[in-house]
């Protein structure tokens, strides 16, 4: 089972809900796919080790070999290649590693070199939670394969909290589309509610079962409460603006370790996500 | 030698538009003759990379002197490798950014001055 923690917009509590959910369970585990900015950690404080880094194949061209054609520019619809009447510049930070270069180039002046864009950590075994995070280089904009590596080290045979980067951009599909679920931590502010339908959109895009925890329920009005009434989309979990939940997430304490009643209301929201995964897979 | 303007179309009396990778078109005129053509700037449209294919299409069209307002890295890298001389400040018509270059009045840009367009 894989549950991706979503939200169209970040500050919504996507990161509070995947940690308190996850600490919740037992023999779970967490992946912080927010590779631009993983931080579920620093509500863990767990030592973390490397596991592995992560590259992306850039081309490096041959001035000797190349007879300046153009076609390796002319093909790559990143404009990761510019020809200048004497040479061929390569920018490495824009290329999305697909190869096609190489592939077209008739002079076989092109070698793909690996370039490093992040990394793999995990937290060390004596922690009762297996949390893995990717780290995406600061100045690199290809999220999409550190997430892609990360998601080679989960293990199919437990449950899976996926902490989602935030928006509808590729690296959010790329974690949904992985996904069997999608909870969706929205506010109901009329921001959070644009945010949110666009986050359901591309959900709804991907086929993927959505429910939603409404954060800091109280505050702002009903109509996230009152669209997903109409459209049958099932609310988890209400978590209330209280003070004692804020002035935790502002001191960095996952809520559930001060208030262990919520993990009654954790548990059973996986019932429910687990009874829709079932439904929908036909079990 | 030719000197190039971004801007909003392509006609002298044209509005000047100060993002480099972004405008819709490149006026070019030499000052010697007096010519004036102009390209669509294949960046306009680009998901990635628009200062790139702007730099190269201009590079190309002979230009030699560049007339804008904001270059980023990238651009600017593919304009100095070309050798191209850029200078900022434009505002006005294209026409009346030239007059400006004539007269001293845009500075040289020696380095990027704005961040590279994700989108
Ligand atoms: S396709 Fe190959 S030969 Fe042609 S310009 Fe590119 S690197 Fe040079
Ligand atoms: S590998 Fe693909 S994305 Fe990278 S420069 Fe070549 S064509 Fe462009």
């Amino acid at each position: 089972m894989k549950i991706a923690i979503a939200s169209g917009k970040g500050g919504t509590g996507k990161t509070t809900v995947a940690v308190n959910f996850a600490l919740a369970l037992e023999d779970v585990q967490l992946f912080d796919c927010d590779v631009e900015e993983p931080n579920c950690h620093l509500f863990l404080g767990f030592d973390l080790e490397p596991v592995e880094e992560v590259a992306c194949l850039v081309p490096e061209i041959n001035p000797d070999l190349c007879t300046l054609c153009r076609e390796c520019a002319s093909f790559c619809k990143y404009n990761a290649l510019a020809a200048l009447p004497n040479k061929i510049l390569s920018f490495p930070s824009l290329c999305h590693g697909c190869g096609g270069c190489s592939y077209i180039c008739p002079a076989e002046a092109i070698e793909e070199k690996p370039r490093l864009i992040g990394m793999i950590e995990k937290a060390s075994s004596k922690n009762s939670l297996t949390f893995y995070r990717g780290i995406l280089n600061i100045g690199e904009v290809m999220a999409t394969p550190v997430i892609r590596a990360l998601q080679r080290h989960i293990d199919e045979s437990r449950p899976v909290i996926l902490d989602s980067p935030p928006g509808t951009a590729c690296p959010v599909l790329t974690v949904m589309g992985y996904a069997d679920y999608c909870v969706l931590v929205t506010e109901s502010t009329p921001f959070g509610f644009h945010d949110f339908l666009l986050a359901l959109e591309a959900a709804r895009a991907l086929k993927l079962p959505v429910g939603v925890v409404l954060n800091r329920d109280g505050v702002g009005d009903s109509r996230v409460e009152d669209f997903c009434r109409a459209k049958g989309i099932p609310i988890l979990l209400r978590i209330p603006d209280e003070r004692m939940i804020a002035r935790l997430y502002s001191e960095g304490i996952p809520f559930i370790k001060e208030m262990p009643e919520w993990k009654e209301k954790f548990r059973n929201m996986l019932k429910t996500i687990n009874t829709v995964i079932c439904k929908s897979e036909g079990v | 030698m030719k000197i190039c303007i971004s801007a909003s179309g392509k006609e002298l009396d044209s509005e000047v538009d100060p993002k480099f990778g972004r405008c819709n078109y490149f006026v070019l005129i030499d000052p010697d003759t007096g010519a004036v053509t102009s390209i669509k700037n294949p960046g306009s449209e680009a998901s990635s990379g628009a200062g790139i294919r702007a730099a190269e299409a201009i590079v190309r069209a002979g230009a030699e002197i560049l007339l804008t307002g904001s270059v980023g890295p990238n651009s600017f890298s593919v304009l100095s490798e070309a050798g191209i001389e850029i200078y900022s400040g434009i505002r006005g018509t294209v026409d009346f950014a030239l007059e400006e270059y004539k007269s001293g009045k845009l500075v040289v840009l020696k380095g990027p001055n704005s961040s590279p367009s994700k989108a």
